[in-house]
């Protein structure tokens, strides 16, 4: 069945930017590993037979020089996706995404445009310790003038690229490894899902409902969706109804849909692999409370990795990582059922 | 300054044991990961980097350290590891995430730090060069002995580190040596299609400071070129840099297929094998005998049979003891 053809993330993306690149000759990749290798983590595979070396470039270790260059090839009418092949490394080059990518425009009082799209993997759970492992949202988040967006599936993997390549703006497109769909890194088969061949966008800035429900609303993001999706399904046996929401976009942020949610069910849990403090989880807690306070039967609950950095051992990471187990035990306590020892 | 008979016999067992530890590391970290290769299954989980071709380099210079000396190490760092002296038995357990190894299962591979010798590591790219410089700005101000390497790849070289770190190195005269690992490939690209100029110690000249290429990775010889740009920074000249033309002969990390290599490169590559060939010249010198280097063999694979004997044998670390160790 040719429609229904199922694809992964990383297809999803390599997908969604070859069609944006046979229909607009300003857009080209450029990164580490992106050209012959595809990308570590799959995303680029195919360009560079189809596009040639001119449009697919392989770059040096050079994050400062080759981001920066980025952001001066897209105020020049290009349109750039570049590859940060882990979050992680973003040390070596932030003052040229978020002091020159992310300010450019406001600073030319908006006549200046930076379309470019920064890809970069994020998360952890397979023993690749500290460096390589965060998710780092809410430091992008945080920092104003550019768009985050990170797909929890492969339909949403495509929409959100052709959006972001669409955008006028710098969008910072945060792919999480587990749900890539690169069998070395374990699959999340959920995040495997249907994906139109044609082209469409999945507007930025609108959050999905994963999953209808009555008694408590888990809000999250990438893999946490699957977390959460998960520990819905538990509850579900154990008569607790949970919604799930999928924030898909940081920046912006639909309010509204987890308010609306909020004011549903009354009961908000925040999963986030992104460290607990100053981050996501904060932010979602403080867009309900702000406005909600009457609709809250209990307070929230956020399920975020601790204020730790990610350890390599597996026993400790699998320690410090939200799952499924942890948002259901304290969905459990949020509703005023028993938890199980 | 030629190697004395005890030097090469520390040079080639050292680079034995750094063989056969990554041959047992191999092994392990495959139990686990098939038919299905998951990198996070097995007792080994996670990235895994290793140094095969690359032993001369580490003892060609570790040759010429001491305990008290400062090494800052990359992301491929077992090498540099054993022969800057790090424990082994601690670096095995590390690798496996034991809760005896040198950091309780918090760093991992790509992350070993031995306070014993004054090794450290980072997996981000060049990041040892600016703490290398920095232990040998401490030197210098606290008129202490010892000098400072770092160890980078030829990938590396073309960082905003390496550039801004070297050129403090060189107005300061700090008593700093940096060792550029030249194996051709950075992941899948090659030194080539990334690096402007042929020889990174040619960029020496943009800094005042010497620039020394070695061809051939030949232990004797890194450990000559080494030894002077050690005993300059000693004598307080200032930091040298070397690049060392070396061969990677696995994949860039375990795994890696390496579709991007030309047909044949690898073939080339292990004819030139640096243990066998240091075995051979060796022989060929007159000095050693094989049983001399029989007995240095096995030796090497006693050592490495015992740190993994201990690291299998160890309790993982308690999960919650993640939380501790963030503050001092
Ligand atoms: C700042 C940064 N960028 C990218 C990476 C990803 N990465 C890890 S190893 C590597 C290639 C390094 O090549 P080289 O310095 O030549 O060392 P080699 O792997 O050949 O030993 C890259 C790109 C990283 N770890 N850090």
């Amino acid at each position: 069945m040719e429609n229904e053809r199922k694809l992964t993330i990383a297809r999803a993306m390599a997908e969604a930017t070859a069609q944006e690149m046979r229909d607009d000759p300003s857009v080209f990749v450029m990164g580490e590993d992106i050209a012959e290798l595809g990308g570590v983590f799959g995303n680029t595979r195919g360009l560079l037979e189809e596009f040639g070396k001119e449009r697919v470039r392989d770059t040096p270790i050079s994050e400062t020089g080759f981001i920066g260059a980025a952001v001066g090839a897209a105020q020049d009418g290009m349109k750039p996706v570049v590859e940060l092949m882990f979050v992680d490394f973003f040390g070596v080059c932030f003052d040229a995404i978020y002091n020159l990518m992310a300010k450019n425009t406001y600073f030319s009082g908006g006549n200046v445009n930076v379309p470019m799209v920064l890809m970069t993997s994020t998360g952890g759970g397979y023993s690749d310790a500290g460096q390589h492992s965060q998710c780092l949202y809410g430091s992008f988040a945080h920092l104003p003038g550019m768009k985050v967006v990170s797909p929890s599936n492969a339909y949403d993997a495509k929409g959100l690229m052709t959006a972001a390549i669409r955008d006028p703006n710098p969008v910072i497109y945060m792919y999480h490894k587990g749900l890539q769909g690169m069998g070395w890194l374990g699959t999340e088969a959920g995040a495997i899902t249907h994906v139109p061949e044609e082209s469409y966008e999945v507007e930025i800035g609108k959050a999905a409902i994963a999953r209808e429900g009555r008694d408590v609303t888990i809000v999250s993001i990438a893999q946490g969706v699957h977390h959460g999706l998960k520990a819905a399904d538990a509850l579900a046996q154990q008569g607790i109804s949970a919604e799930v929401v999928d924030l898909r976009s940081l920046v912006p942020l639909d309010r509204e849909t987890v308010r609306a949610s909020v004011a549903k069910t009354g009961r908000l849990i925040v999963v986030d692999e992104d460290y607990h403090s100053y981050g996501v989880s904060g932010e979602i807690i403080a867009t309900v409370t702000e406005s909600n306070m009457a609709d809250l039967k209990a307070p929230p609950r956020r399920i975020a990795y601790p204020d730790v950095p990610i350890p390599f051992a597996r026993v400790m990471e699998q320690h410090c990582l939200p799952n499924a187990d942890k948002i259901a035990a304290a969905a459990r306590d949020l509703c005023g059922a028993p938890v199980p020892a | 300054m030629q190697p004395a008979k005890g030097t090469l016999a520390w040079m080639y067992e050292k680079m034995v044991t750094s063989r056969r530890f990554e041959n047992a590391i191999e092994k392990i970290y495959m139990e686990g990961k098939s038919p299905v290769f998951n990198m996070a299954d097995g007792p080994i989980p996670g990235e895994m980097h290793l140094s095969d071709g690359q032993e001369p380099v580490a003892v060609g210079v570790c040759a010429h350290l001491e305990a008290g000396d400062v090494v800052t190490a990359t992301h491929r760092p077992h090498h540099q590891a054993i022969a800057k002296g790090v424990d082994l038995k601690k670096m095995a357990a590390e690798i496996f995430g034991k809760a005896t190894g040198l950091s309780g299962g918090r760093g991992g591979h790509m992350h070993i730090f031995d306070a014993e010798v004054n090794f450290a590591c980072s997996g981000i790219i060049a990041q040892g060069m600016g703490p290398a410089a920095g232990a040998a700005l401490s030197r210098q101000i606290q008129g202490k002995p010892g000098v400072a390497v770092s160890f980078i790849g030829e990938g590396a070289a073309n960082q905003g580190a390496f550039h801004e770190a070297l050129n403090l190195a060189a107005v300061w005269k700090l008593p700093m040596v940096v060792v550029v690992e030249d194996n051709a490939w950075g992941i899948s690209v090659s030194k080539e299609a990334s690096t402007a100029i042929k020889r990174n110690s040619d960029r020496a000249a943009a800094y005042g400071i010497p620039g020394h290429y070695i061809p051939g990775n030949d232990p004797r010889k890194i450990y000559e070129v080494a030894g002077e740009a050690i005993a300059r920074a000693r004598r307080g000249e200032g930091p040298t840099l070397i690049e060392v033309e070396t061969y990677r002969l696995a994949g860039h990390f375990m795994g890696d297929a390496e579709g991007y290599r030309p047909d044949g490169e690898k073939d080339g590559l292990f004819a030139k094998d640096p243990i066998p060939v240091m075995r051979a010249r060796l022989l060929a010198g007159g000095s050693f005998t094989d049983a001399e280097l029989d007995a240095l063999e096995t030796g090497a694979q006693a050592a490495v049979d015992e740190a993994i004997r201990f690291a299998r044998g160890s309790a993982d670390p308690k999960p919650e003891d993640a939380l501790t160790a963030v503050f001092a």
